[in-house]
């Protein structure tokens, strides 16, 4: 050390002003390579969870505290790791691993979110806008195949969760504790939230009728007001029933159907691309 | 009122301000004439100093805010682990007992890109404002915040190898961190992200924590080496711009660490463990403006030189309570 000249006070002070400079620049570029991952649209295909903005807007508003992970009953919800740039910290789902499946009812993230972030205005699970599911390799599908399915949708070792709501109403269950014996694989439409609640709704109004004569009264979005997906039948001329997944203008893009689908990889998924670049976080 | 100027104006980064001795009240010129003719107390002084350096005296405040500090960041990983909703969230934003809190610098970046805030978030803000006033200001850093916490052990592994001649302490600016801050606030309002989060050691280490670690921590190890072997402390002293934000609230906090001239003996003990030494400008010798002085905005109130004066000079107070602490 002592072999360096003595610098006089004016090059010490020219060196730590450069210094700090340099500090300030590595710092401020550091923090703007978060940009890279956001340029590359590479986040657009995120799934996010009920209720998130637009991608800009949703990045701009979140907090990044995971408050929404803490509440989520199927802990469908993750937080981005760095490799997102700005968006470290933000939450998304991974449907196929644990897709959700609106367990809560009252979309516990989104009264979660203290920045609003997730848009408070939406309530109930139809009014979602997520993304769309997408049947992306129909030859693939057992439906269209004329196959049923028995079994464990995903195999003994899936640590996904499903509100069996017939079984348990309050607690989802272990996909992996529920085999099926199905004549003709109907999965996707079977377990799909929007699907089920409609059916529920229905069979509540039917109840009411019955024992009063009246119409269930229901706040608007309670029961979805459009189906989801159904399958129709494809007639190939060869005898064999067959049916095929048609993705309908009720479906929220919850990924159920793409959580759930026994094919690997799986024939349908979601694609969130559209609803994060042009929905509000909501359906108009 | 003047005080608070100063002590912004040093929290911005300008030099303490130094007054000629001339200028000095006269009681203070003739303490500082008188102090040094009780030839005793300077060598009990000197004596209780040598013990302490060959005693290692521990630190016991020291200790304390670890304590602290470690338990409330296991009190949001215990209440997410066991799940009894007790403290939601993470250090940037959460829920005490289903009460919003929001860190304010991330709260700031998040109106600034956002542009719209939520009630929640204007709870949230105020709540932690009123919280962190009461508190003291930049207390969040040294009692709460966790890249503090993993900073002082990179800092003791620092002045180790300082001694050993593989260190060394590079000293910048200390405006750089008020750059950095309206830098910062700028990018988020001109770019609509919150581009601080995305390096802030402190949202990260309180993520990785609550929801596991990640890439991430690598970028926090970064800053730590760079602490080790290059600049003591620099993450917390030069860039930091949540150590400002507390630091303003802080300013007129009622929770003070407070100097006591005719105390002090002028050794420096405090100075050399201290993370914002220009705070402490009033201990040199000749520098003090009055008997008594309310230490400023900046400093963290970890209250370690408290435990290194010898002489009492240093104590810790909050203005209205007296005695009773």
């Amino acid at each position: 050390m002592s072999k360096k000249p003595r610098l006089t006070p004016k090059q010490r002070a020219r060196r730590k002003f450069l210094g700090s400079i340099a500090l300030a620049a590595g710092v401020t570029g550091a923090s703007l390579l978060g940009f890279v991952p956001v340029a590359a649209k590479r986040l657009n295909e995120r799934l996010r969870p009920p209720g998130a903005l637009l991608e800009e807007e949703f990045l701009a508003a979140c907090i990044k505290c995971g408050q929404c992970v803490q509440v989520c009953p199927v802990e469908a919800i993750k937080l981005a790791d760095l490799t997102d740039g700005f968006g470290v910290g933000v939450p998304y789902i991974e449907a196929r691993e644990q897709a959700c499946d609106f367990s809560c009812d009252g979309l516990q993230c989104v009264l979660a979110c203290p920045t609003g972030a997730l848009i408070h205005e939406v309530a109930f699970p139809s009014q979602v806008d997520m993304g769309i599911a997408k049947v992306v390799a129909p030859a693939k599908c057992l439906a269209v195949q004329g196959k049923g399915f028995k079994g464990l949708a995903r195999g003994p070792d899936f640590k996904g969760k499903l509100r069996y709501a017939e079984i348990d109403r309050w607690h989802p269950l272990q996909v992996a504790d529920h085999p099926y014996d199905l004549e003709l694989c109907d999965l996707c439409v079977r377990q799909c939230p929007i699907e089920i609640q409609i059916a529920d709704c229905a069979k509540e109004d039917e109840k009411k009728r019955e024992s009063l004569g009246l119409v269930a009264k229901r706040q608007p979005g309670e029961c979805p007001p459009k189906h989801a997906i159904e399958l129709q039948p494809i007639d190939t001329g060869d005898g064999v029933k067959r049916m095929k997944p048609v993705i309908l203008e009720g479906c929220v893009g919850c990924g159920v159907c793409e959580m759930i689908c026994p094919v690997e990889p799986a024939v349908i998924v979601i694609d969130s691309r559209e609803s994060r670049e042009k929905s509000r976080g909501m359906r108009a | 009122m003047s005080g608070v100027t100063e002590s912004l104006r040093v929290l911005l980064g300008g030099e303490p301000k130094r007054v000629a001795k001339k200028d000095l009240p006269q009681e203070v010129r003739e303490l500082h004439e008188h102090k040094f003719s009780d030839k005793e107390r300077i060598e009990a002084i000197r004596i209780e100093l040598e013990h302490k350096k060959r005693k290692k005296m521990p630190e016991k405040k020291r200790r304390l805010r670890w304590a602290v500090l470690i338990a409330v960041n296991l009190l949001f990983v215990v209440s997410y682990y066991f799940d009894i909703q007790l403290l939601e969230g993470a250090l940037t934003a959460s829920r005490f007992a289903g009460f919003h809190m929001a860190d304010l610098n991330s709260a700031l970046q998040v109106m600034l890109a956002f542009k719209h805030v939520v009630i929640n978030l204007l709870i949230g803000t105020t709540t932690i404002f009123v919280l962190w006033w009461l508190l003291g200001g930049r207390t969040f850093c040294s009692w709460v915040c966790p890249y503090h916490l993993v900073a002082e052990w990179a800092e003791m592994l620092h002045l180790k190898l300082r001694e050993k001649g593989l260190a060394k302490d590079i000293q910048f600016d200390r405006r750089t961190r008020s750059w950095l801050w309206l830098l910062f606030a700028v990018l988020a309002l001109a770019t609509g992200y919150t581009v601080y989060e995305t390096i802030s050691p402190t949202g990260i280490l309180s993520r990785a924590l609550i929801y596991g670690p990640g890439v991430a921590l690598v970028w926090v190890g970064l800053i730590l080496l760079f602490e080790i072997f290059f600049s003591r402390r620099a993450w917390c002293r030069y860039a930091c711009p949540i150590g400002l934000t507390y630091g303003f609230v802080g300013a007129t906090s009622p929770f003070t660490v407070h100097y006591s001239l005719p105390n002090c003996y002028h050794e420096g003990e405090c100075r050399k463990v201290c993370l914002v030494p220009h705070v402490l400008d009033t201990v040199i010798k000749g520098k003090a403006q009055a008997m008594e002085v309310d230490i400023g905005a900046d400093c963290t109130r970890c209250l370690r030189c408290v435990d290194a004066c010898p002489t009492g000079a240093l104590t810790f107070k909050y203005k209205g309570l007296g005695d009773l602490l």
